[in-house]
């Protein structure tokens, strides 16, 4: 486990810095100067030349880089071109929105999910079987920002038990209007997330359910439900945390585009905002953040896979 | 058993043609001109508007039919960038030496990691927002994916005897791409297309729906569904039509790549019959990849453990040993079959 972790951890951090270097590259590959930004139209060579310096890109690439990611790793991500605030705090700001939509969407995904794509296995010759199959291929065909449009127009519009969008100004200072401003955007993202979920879970059930061993706790005598519980449950779980975190990564990406349906101020409206106004230091900053944010996902669910079954470490080191 | 497979490819093909066939028509008749504003604003269905008008008064129905031709412009384009340059790289990763291979593949998988979404919104950042933006960016971030699978693909090809023997017989490495490597690719890779496809539309809708894909006047689905956002009480059909359109489009290259995929893989109908009756409803272990059906329960416990390890490269192995289930079915030669693992149906 040890000799994993370490080798794990190696590759996390290069994917880190991998990444930051594709990032880099691919932004600074892209037409468009970003001096054009702070600049009015018809501006002088010497008015470009002096915003060119004072945003850094007068320097060589490489230069440039290692400024960059050192001031990222400090924290420091630069300024916002067009409001000028520091971008570090901007982001951390959002926060507090995306991060709690983020992940109570992923809880009621697998809230959803988990006895939704069991039952779907375990009793597949069921009526009900067919039906929850075909709910859930609809359900990855559907676009997340869709289904909150329609939410809003249900909940909102029509019923007007809950806010249409936007977040309280003082946010999480009024836990209530906090709560019920993010309710059907987590709903949104969570039935989205929990529709591809329950095809894994299912996958991951049914190879259970016809596993030999399986039939061995029978033949002992326990019951099917005891040799379930007992047996099943925690191989089943080994797939299914390995598509989690690839899940969780998508959930956020989720909440990032549905945050646009329902006006809520997180890393998705930053980013949006962002390109909108081509504020390549925002773009940067939200991007490194949410890749360190997939990778390190990826990085906690293959330990958690191993820490549930070992047999994974002995495959990999041979 | 594959009775209701192949009716997956039924369903899934009727869908596609279907919206395809009305694609087509909208370049030989129109209900109405695409600027045509006479039919008063948000009007309900009736009066010659099928479906009722727009904000502006435009027809909604032919705003429909224009939304499909991008919605297929989007599926066709973006898998022809991705299947080109994704299978290209794909095959030199193959062919590459021990050393270049594994990090072609770190960098394929970190690649990965940028989910195309967040890709597409990068490139779009610079070259702008336009339909021709959109299909590039999204077609690169599926080029990742599709390189992934065919590095796999062409490694476990290789591996084979009937390469030795050709290269035995002194037939050239171009000739053998040509004639034994592709031809024995190409199932896997087009049941992944089919559903790559599918993404791509979904992602070019979210791309639109954002501002960040096709500029107006075009009328996208995704663009149409954002402009129908705000009046979605007084006229529900605006917000429902290009929606269930856009369903009803992936359903469809979902649903077809299902019924592909147990088309051109013989072994696993073989596998099917052959396991208890619980495993004919086949199950979906390549979520992904959405509808993959991938594995085969029963026959899947045993060969599970061997699956991944076989893998051929290390870095193959630990690359589908992460992403997918290991439990997933072994082909008839225990090679762990790849797939597309990595979280990217955003939506």
């Amino acid at each position: 486990m040890k000799r994993y972790l370490l080798r794990r951890t190696a590759i996390l951090l290069a994917s880190l810095v991998l990444a930051a270097v594709v990032l880099f590259v691919l932004l600074r590959l892209l037409p468009g100067d970003p001096a054009n930004a702070l600049l009015p139209v018809g501006a002088t060579p010497e008015q470009i030349e002096a915003a060119r310096r004072e945003l850094g890109t007068d320097a060589s690439l490489p230069v440039q880089f290692l400024r960059w990611l050192g001031d990222a790793f400090t924290l420091d991500l630069g300024r916002s071109l067009i409001s000028t605030l520091p971008v570090g705090p901007e982001i951390a700001g959002r926060l507090p929105v995306t991060v709690p939509v983020t992940l109570a969407a992923f809880l009621l995904a697998i809230v959803i999910a988990v006895p939704v794509g069991a039952l779907a296995a375990i009793r597949a010759d069921r009526w009900y079987g067919p039906i929850l199959n075909a709910v859930a291929q609809f359900g990855i065909a559907v676009p997340a920002f869709w289904i909150g449009v329609l939410l809003v127009t249900v909940f909102a519009l029509r019923l007007g038990v809950l806010p249409a969008g936007g977040f309280p100004p003082d946010g999480w200072a009024q836990p209530g209007l906090a709560i019920e401003a993010i309710v059907l955007p987590v709903v949104t993202v969570a039935l989205v997330m929990s529709a591809s979920l329950i095809r894994y879970v299912r996958a991951a059930t049914l190879d259970v359910v016809g596993a030999d061993y399986l039939r061995t706790a029978r033949a002992l005598g326990l019951s099917r439900g005891a040799a379930l519980r007992r047996h099943g449950v925690r191989n089943a779980s080994v797939p299914v945390i390995a598509v989690l975190a690839v899940e969780l990564a998508t959930t956020f990406l989720g909440a990032v585009v549905v945050e646009s349906v329902f006006a809520l101020p997180g890393l998705g409206s930053l980013l949006v905002t962002g390109i909108r106004q081509h504020d390549y230091p925002v773009i940067q900053g939200v991007m490194l953040v949410s890749t360190a944010a997939v990778l390190l996902v990826g990085f906690l669910g293959d330990i958690a896979q191993r820490l549930i079954d070992p047999r994974l470490l002995q495959r990999t080191a041979s | 058993m594959s009775r209701r497979r192949s009716l997956h490819l039924g369903i899934g093909l009727t869908l596609v043609l279907l919206l395809a066939a009305a694609v087509v028509v909208s370049y030989l008749w129109l209900p109405f001109a695409p600027d045509d504003t006479s039919g008063g604003r948000l009007s309900p269905p009736g009066d010659g508007h099928l479906l009722g008008t727009d904000k502006l008064g435009r027809d909604l129905f032919t705003q429909l039919l224009l939304g499909g031709r991008i919605a297929f412009a989007t599926g066709i384009g973006a898998v022809a960038v991705g299947s080109l340059l994704g299978v290209s790289f794909g095959l030199l990763a193959g062919f590459a030496t021990r050393w270049l291979d594994d990090a072609a593949a770190v960098a394929l998988d970190i690649l990965i990691a940028f989910p195309t979404l967040l890709l597409a919104m990068i490139i779009v950042a610079g070259a702008g927002a336009s339909l021709g933006a959109a299909i590039l960016a999204i077609g690169i971030g599926m080029a990742a994916i599709v390189a992934r699978l065919t590095r796999v693909l062409v490694k476990q090809v290789l591996a084979r005897e009937y390469i030795t023997a050709a290269r035995v017989a002194g037939i050239s490495w171009p000739r053998i791409v040509a004639s034994h490597i592709l031809p024995n690719i190409a199932p896997t890779l087009m049941v992944n297309l089919a559903l790559q496809a599918g993404l791509a539309v979904l992602a070019e809708a979210s791309l639109s729906y954002l501002g960040l894909g096709t500029p107006p006047p075009n009328a996208s689905w995704g663009r149409m569904l954002f402009e129908a956002q705000a009046t979605a009480l007084t006229a529900p059909v605006a917000a429902l039509a290009p929606g269930i359109a856009l369903v009803a489009l992936v359903i469809g290259l979902n649903l077809t790549a299902d019924g592909l995929r147990d088309l051109t893989d013989p072994t696993r109908r073989r596998a099917r019959t052959a396991t208890s009756p619980a495993s004919s409803t086949s199950p979906a272990t390549t979520p992904e990849t959405a509808a993959t059906p991938a594995s085969e329960p029963a026959a899947a416990t045993a060969a599970s453990a061997t699956a991944a390890a076989t893998a051929t490269a290390s870095a193959a192995a630990s690359a589908a040993e992460r992403d997918i289930s290991p439990r997933r079915a072994a082909g008839a030669d225990g090679v762990a079959e790849p797939s597309d693992p990595t979280g990217r149906s955003e939506r």
